[in-house]
């Protein structure tokens, strides 16, 4: 969290001069149907960027284009200094692309498969074997080489397609959907995957689930109906996500009357037995004020919860409407 | 790179046992073909004695065994072809080529390249045939050299155009459906000019495929056979990558 201007402008600078993706004013039209409307962003060296947005977003259209999979209806996209659409081929090099579908030959084993995948990236001949028996390594493969990838389970086919996007080592991995269909272990396998990836390459990763993004990223997009709607740091994402609420839960609940005279509560909504909604003004936050008079009023305070908003809350509230919990919140 | 796609292209289809049972079905045929006609010829052989210039053995066998083999992979070539792009761009596995350095000049080649050694491996199997003759008589090897060449050009002809059909869908099956439709018309299309005038017959005439194919299996090679073999699987290599790198672009 960078709270000073001169250190934010100082970051500008260093920016600009180590952006290793450069995507400007993308446009994407499927017949009439706009899919990626007008989306800029940069992403330095060593970043991991989360692309945020529900399904049909344009998060993956998004993705196909910078990994030169589909071509723009407008704008350009740079990789390390290299035009998509003027040389795909160096741009290419510098670039690893794993889709929503892990493209797979379910007939190849993993090793058969890694050395094709390698040979694709022009790594010569002498250092096949080590580059696949490397990646096979860093993605937890090795076990598995010479088993037949229709036999995998949904897991370490995900690790075998990361492994496919990773084995050339490019500056860039892009990373569609990466843990959609997984079982919750898994899902922490290779989102520690992707950590360690982090240090070595840059990463994007495309997700609905915005827990993903707040566990391995360090910066994140928001993408709404093909329009680029939030850019910002993680911890900027997380003071927007501040809701002005507190859930409370009483043994010995007060009347509704005593909370409401309390300074800074605007309004107090009775959930369920003992739970209780209370909205305040985001200047005066009462949570002091509550457990002073809990202890003395004995109201057996037994959970104080500030509330998150979620993810769909912050979708509207960047789209400019009023968050469903919020009702009294500043626009 | 042309290499690496056509290794991964002939590995997969040796991985499943389509290429197999092609090879063995048609192997099975065309000898079962062969054998008829050596039958032919040996009744006919006391008669053919008496003749002055009769034809000899090798337009008696091996003419027709190419005739027929032509016909018997005519049905059997959009079958290898129809899932060299369909059945990637279905299975989403295109991306996988898409992203690597590669252009889509390559991707074609490289599978057309890894079809056509499949290909020349289904010649070589059908060449031995007239060959083992040579344990009772001689060969022209002329004419069989021609008839391997012209069997040659016109497998690559149907390997491209199948290789077209299978870009344009993301369905195997109309790919072959397809591609050996257009094949078969383009077999019989000299039908149509035949007792008209003559700038139609010699129009659908030039189109046809076996106009070009017949003179070869007698053992006439005319440049202009071999340039409309060669000009045919240009245009349709060119087609198919045209196609490829359309997928990409908005409609």
């Amino acid at each position: 969290m960078n709270l000073d201007p001169a250190v934010d402008r100082l970051e500008d600078i260093l920016t600009n001069h180590s952006s290793l993706i450069q995507v400007e004013r993308l446009y994407r039209y499927y017949g009439a149907l706009c899919a990626v409307n007008d989306v800029s962003f940069t992403v330095c060296r060593g970043e991991v960027l989360g692309l945020l947005g529900p399904n049909g977003a344009g998060k993956s259209t998004t993705l196909q284009m910078i990994s030169g999979n589909l071509a723009p209806s407008a704008g350009r996209v740079s990789i390390a200094g290299y035009d998509m659409q003027t040389q795909p081929r160096a741009a290419k090099a510098q670039l690893g692309y794993l889709p929503e579908q892990p493209p797979l030959y379910p007939e190849f084993t993993v090793d058969e498969y890694l050395s094709y995948s390698a040979r694709l990236h022009r790594i010569a001949r002498r250092q096949l074997a080590a580059a696949v028996s490397r990646v096979k390594q860093r993605c937890g493969l090795s076990s598995v080489g010479r088993r037949l990838i229709a036999s995998l389970s949904k897991g370490f086919q995900q690790r075998v397609g990361i492994a496919q996007a990773i084995i050339h080592t490019p500056e860039v991995v892009i990373l569609d959907e990466p843990t959609v269909g997984l079982d919750p272990i898994q899902i922490r396998e290779i989102r520690a995957l992707i950590g360690e990836l982090a240090s070595e390459h840059s990463v994007i990763l495309s997700t609905h689930i915005l827990p993903e993004v707040q566990a391995i990223c360090n910066r994140v997009l928001i993408i709404h109906e093909g329009k680029l709607l939030l850019d910002d740091s993680i911890a900027g994402l997380r003071r927007r996500m501040q809701a002005s609420s507190l859930v409370l839960v009483f043994r010995r609940p007060p009347e509704v009357g005593v909370l409401e005279s309390l300074a800074g509560v605007m309004a107090v909504d009775q959930l369920d037995e003992g739970h209780v909604r209370l909205h305040y003004e985001p200047q005066h936050n009462p949570t002091d004020n509550i457990m002073r008079c809990a202890l003395a009023g004995d109201w057996g305070l037994s959970e104080l919860r500030p509330e998150r908003l979620s993810l769909e809350q912050v979708f509207i509230e960047i789209t400019g409407g009023q968050a469903p919990g919020g009702t009294e919140a500043v626009a | 790179m042309i290499a690496v796609i056509a290794g991964r292209e002939l590995r997969s289809l040796f991985l499943s046992p389509l290429a197999w049972s092609i090879l063995a079905v048609v192997q099975v045929i065309l000898a079962y073909l062969y054998l008829s006609q050596i039958d032919f010829f040996l009744q006919l052989q006391p008669r053919l004695a008496g003749m002055t210039e009769a034809p000899g053995i090798t337009a008696m066998i091996v003419a027709p065994l190419f005739g027929n083999a032509a016909v018997v992979l005519l049905l059997v070539v959009p079958l290898l072809t129809m899932r060299l792009v369909s059945e990637e761009r279905r299975n989403q596995t295109l991306s996988l080529l898409f992203s690597a350095p590669l252009s889509m000049t390559e991707i074609i080649l490289g599978k057309f390249t890894g079809l056509m050694i499949f290909l020349l491996l289904q010649l070589l199997l059908i060449s031995l045939m007239p060959l083992a003759l040579l344990a009772g008589g001689t060969l022209d090897f002329g004419v069989l050299a021609t008839a391997v060449l012209g069997l040659f050009l016109l497998l690559g002809s149907f390997a491209a155009l199948g290789l077209f059909m299978s870009s344009l869908t993301a369905q195997p099956v109309v790919a072959a459906v397809g591609g050996f439709g257009l094949l078969l018309l383009l077999w019989i299309i000299d039908w149509a000019g035949s007792g008209r005038d003559s700038t139609t017959a010699s129009l659908f005439g030039y189109l046809s495929l076996v106009r070009h194919y017949e003179p070869l299996l007698r053992g006439v090679c005319s440049s202009m056979d071999i340039i409309y073999f060669l000009l045919f699987m240009t245009t349709f290599l060119v087609l198919a990558i045209q196609r490829l790198d359309a997928g990409r672009l908005p409609s």
